[in-house]
């Protein structure tokens, strides 16, 4: 959705705004780029403040170790029963949150972009909700159904993932018609998500009780007990995927100025838009799969990330670290703040949803993608 | 995103989309009708026409098919009507005003407030009926909506289309969080709540409908008083300003509408928000962006699904029944799919 702005908008006397300093140009042989500082000093105060909350956060627990303690574990210098309590028992937990922010982060800034819409989300399209399904009805029919005996005997993980990706392939499939329409997209996406919740309230209603709290806590997203075996998929996603992701970046600028522009501008619409959009299906997929669909993090980060770091569009590498200093960060609130732990789902929102409200009303962009 | 602007010109231009605008209004019209005829007559007991029409005509029969008719089927087929409608027309509203696609009735914050409000009155009060909800959705839904707004306007833009959809993501984020911190330590809690969030016209006595009306009936009346206004903020704040159109008042106004509509509707029967989503978008198709068809349309097309599903739902899965939300979304939005793929939609 693009809202006309003005070029430059008046400032709050009716006086010009001072004009804004867009970065500056750098030229090595013949590649060249603009630079602008916000939009690498955001990452990188992100990605020191990860490290630290990470470091924190596998201090905490029963026993306490301390942030220096940790940080010399991790370079292997550890010893003994640290050792194994840092890297066996809470490294874990920390390095899929982590991942997992990273991905929903990025996957959200992608969708975002593609549909000029800041309200499109994997959330909002139907790709987390595909991912309840599959995992609600491999907790909920596996007792009942022999369908459903076979879905639990897949596991709740690898039916998430299903679910998802024939989600996302529904959704690209649904939209494909010549071309990814990004207002299609979002068209064919609002009737995914309302099937995929019509059909995970449904499971719901008829489950046992039992059944569906536990499902209700996958649904709401949590990282308790993971350990490096649900970390490793992940891993190999994002690894794969986030700098296929990064690489798009210069394409996804184009992208925003509309279809008939990009393809003047040289870009091949087809392709660019079919590897968008599977980029950000593969990411969320595999990170709703480890942790389930930690929700609004996709939604709330990228429009957070735009506002701390400026530019047009959501970027997409502050979007990802701050989605991961968001799941690290909420699930440190959850395991030492909190008198019962929660899942990180609940607490993801309750602290980047305050956060964007305040944005908002502090903010001085007046409209944005 | 490109905008289609609907030119009202004079004369001969002009009577194709009349004629298929007149066309669209007749059909959902016969549609209405025949949805609360089947609604009326069809359900777990089979009861003929014949009955159907004697039980109607006259008030003092006393067979168990007449009053079948006149207290279970006859205030379900209205409650249907009012919230079908309600819900369509403030889906069309909705992304009107915030020009935005995915704009549903639900993201203004309604939805929202009145789970947390639901999910309070069921965990602290130990309320279990569709109508002991009722006023605690509809003072959820309110708050919900008015925090959303004061958010939206507080910045120094005022309330645009973006502000005020991020707004209300945003609040509706933090407001389900609350109730998703309730839910997984309270298994009693979800135990009820899961059964009011599908959304259903089951259960609903006649009292319910009365209790919501007046709000739906001032609702309607802003709605439609809001049409003209749309038609010109569609064009972009700025030309609406220049035409004359007061933008802080025509936003009151069509918020003020969305949230007793919405507020209305999800009090009564819960959470329904495929027809609010998905509605609008059916009859742009038809209709074009004309708000004042747009809006009129809306509601009577809203009205017609809302309760084909609902008969739908207690056909297939008789003697019990599934839950209308649950159906319009299974059933609907195949349609709504094909629908998007065959025709090119019209822009908001």
């Amino acid at each position: 959705m693009s809202v006309a702005a003005p070029a430059r908008p008046a400032g709050p006397g009716g006086a010009p705004r001072p004009p804004v300093r867009r970065g500056r140009a750098v030229r090595i042989g013949p590649v060249s780029a603009l630079l602008r500082w916000r939009q690498l000093a955001v990452p990188a105060a992100g990605f020191a403040a990860l490290v630290l909350v990470a470091a924190l956060s596998m201090g905490r627990g029963d026993f306490p170790i301390g942030v220096g303690e940790v940080l010399r574990t991790l370079a292997g210098l550890g010893e003994g029963p640290q050792e194994f309590i840092v890297l066996e028992l809470r490294a874990p937990r920390v390095v899929v949150g982590a991942l997992v922010g990273l991905a929903l982060g990025v996957s959200g800034a992608l969708f975002q972009t593609f549909a000029r819409n800041p309200l499109a989300s994997p959330d909002t399209l139907g790709i987390t909700t595909g991912a309840s399904v599959g995992a609600v009805a491999a907790i909920v029919l596996s007792g009942s159904t022999s369908a459903g005996a076979l879905l639990g005997g897949l596991g709740i993980p690898l039916a998430a993932l299903l679910g998802a990706l024939a989600t996302g392939a529904l959704l690209f499939g649904l939209t494909w018609r010549a071309g990814v329409d990004g207002y299609r997209l979002v068209l064919v996406g609002i009737a995914l998500w309302s099937v995929g919740t019509a059909l995970t309230d449904w499971l719901l209603t008829n489950a046992e009780i039992y059944d569906a709290a536990s499902a209700y806590v996958w649904i709401t997203g949590s990282l308790n007990a993971r350990t490096w075996s649900d970390a490793l998929p992940l891993t190999v996603a994002v690894v794969v995927l986030l700098p296929l992701a990064l690489a798009a970046s210069r394409v996804l600028t184009l992208l925003q100025f509309g279809d008939d522009t990009a393809r003047g501008l040289g870009v091949r619409l087809a392709g660019a838009q079919t590897a968008v959009v599977l980029l950000a299906v593969g990411l969320v997929a595999f990170a709703v799969s480890a942790a389930g669909p930690i929700t609004f993090v996709a939604l709330v980060v990228p429009q957070i990330a735009v506002r701390l770091a400026g530019g047009a569009r959501p970027p997409l590498l502050a979007s990802g670290v701050l989605g991961a200093l968001l799941v690290v960060g909420a699930d440190l609130v959850t395991r030492t703040l909190l008198p019962q732990a929660l899942p990180v789902g609940i607490l993801t929102a309750a602290i980047g949803a305050p956060y964007l409200l305040w944005l908002l009303v502090r903010g001085r962009r007046r409209s944005t993608v | 995103m490109a905008t289609t602007v609907d030119v009202p010109a004079r004369g001969a231009a002009r009577s194709p989309v009349r004629a298929r605008r007149l066309g669209t209004l007749a059909l959902l019209l016969v549609l209405v009708a025949a949805a609360a005829l089947a609604s009326i007559a069809v359900g777990t007991r089979s009861i003929g026409v014949g009955d159907v029409w004697a039980a109607l005509v006259d008030s003092s029969l006393g067979t168990e098919e007449a009053v079948i008719v006149r207290q279970l089927r006859v205030p379900r087929t209205v409650l249907g009507l009012m919230v079908g409608a309600a819900l369509g027309l403030a889906g069309a509203l909705m992304q009107g005003h915030t020009r935005n696609p995915l704009g549903d009735p639900g993201l203004l914050g309604v939805t929202a407030g009145a789970s947390l409000a639901v999910v309070l009155a069921i965990s602290a009060l130990g309320i279990t009926t569709p109508s002991g909800y009722v006023w605690f959705a509809f003072a959820g839904a309110l708050t919900g909506t008015v925090l959303v707004y004061a958010i939206g306007s507080a910045g120094p833009g005022g309330a645009t289309p973006v502000t005020l959809a991020l707004a209300g993501a945003a609040l509706s984020a933090l407001l389900y969080a609350l109730v998703r911190a309730i839910l997984v330590s309270d298994q009693q809690t979800l135990d009820s709540f899961r059964f009011w969030v599908v959304g259903s016209l089951a259960g609903r006595d006649a009292g319910i409908a009365w209790q919501v009306a007046p709000f739906l009936a001032v609702g309607v009346l802003l709605a439609l008083l809001n049409a003209p206004a749309l038609n010109l903020l569609g064009l972009g704040e700025d030309v609406a300003r220049g035409l004359g159109q007061r933008i802080w008042l025509a936003r009151a106004v069509g918020l003020a509408a969305v949230t007793l509509l919405c507020g209305a509707a999800t009090a009564a029967c819960g959470p329904i928000a495929f027809v609010g989503l998905v509605v609008p978008h059916a009859v742009r198709a038809l209709t074009g962006p004309d708000h004042r068809w747009l809006l009129p349309c809306s509601a009577l097309a809203g009205a017609a699904l809302l309760l084909v599903a609902d008969v739908v739902g207690r056909v297939v899965a008789r003697p019990g029944e599934l839950q209308v939300g649950i159906v319009l979304a299974l059933i609907g939005a195949p349609f709504f799919i094909a629908l998007v793929r065959r025709r090119r939609t019209a822009g908001l």
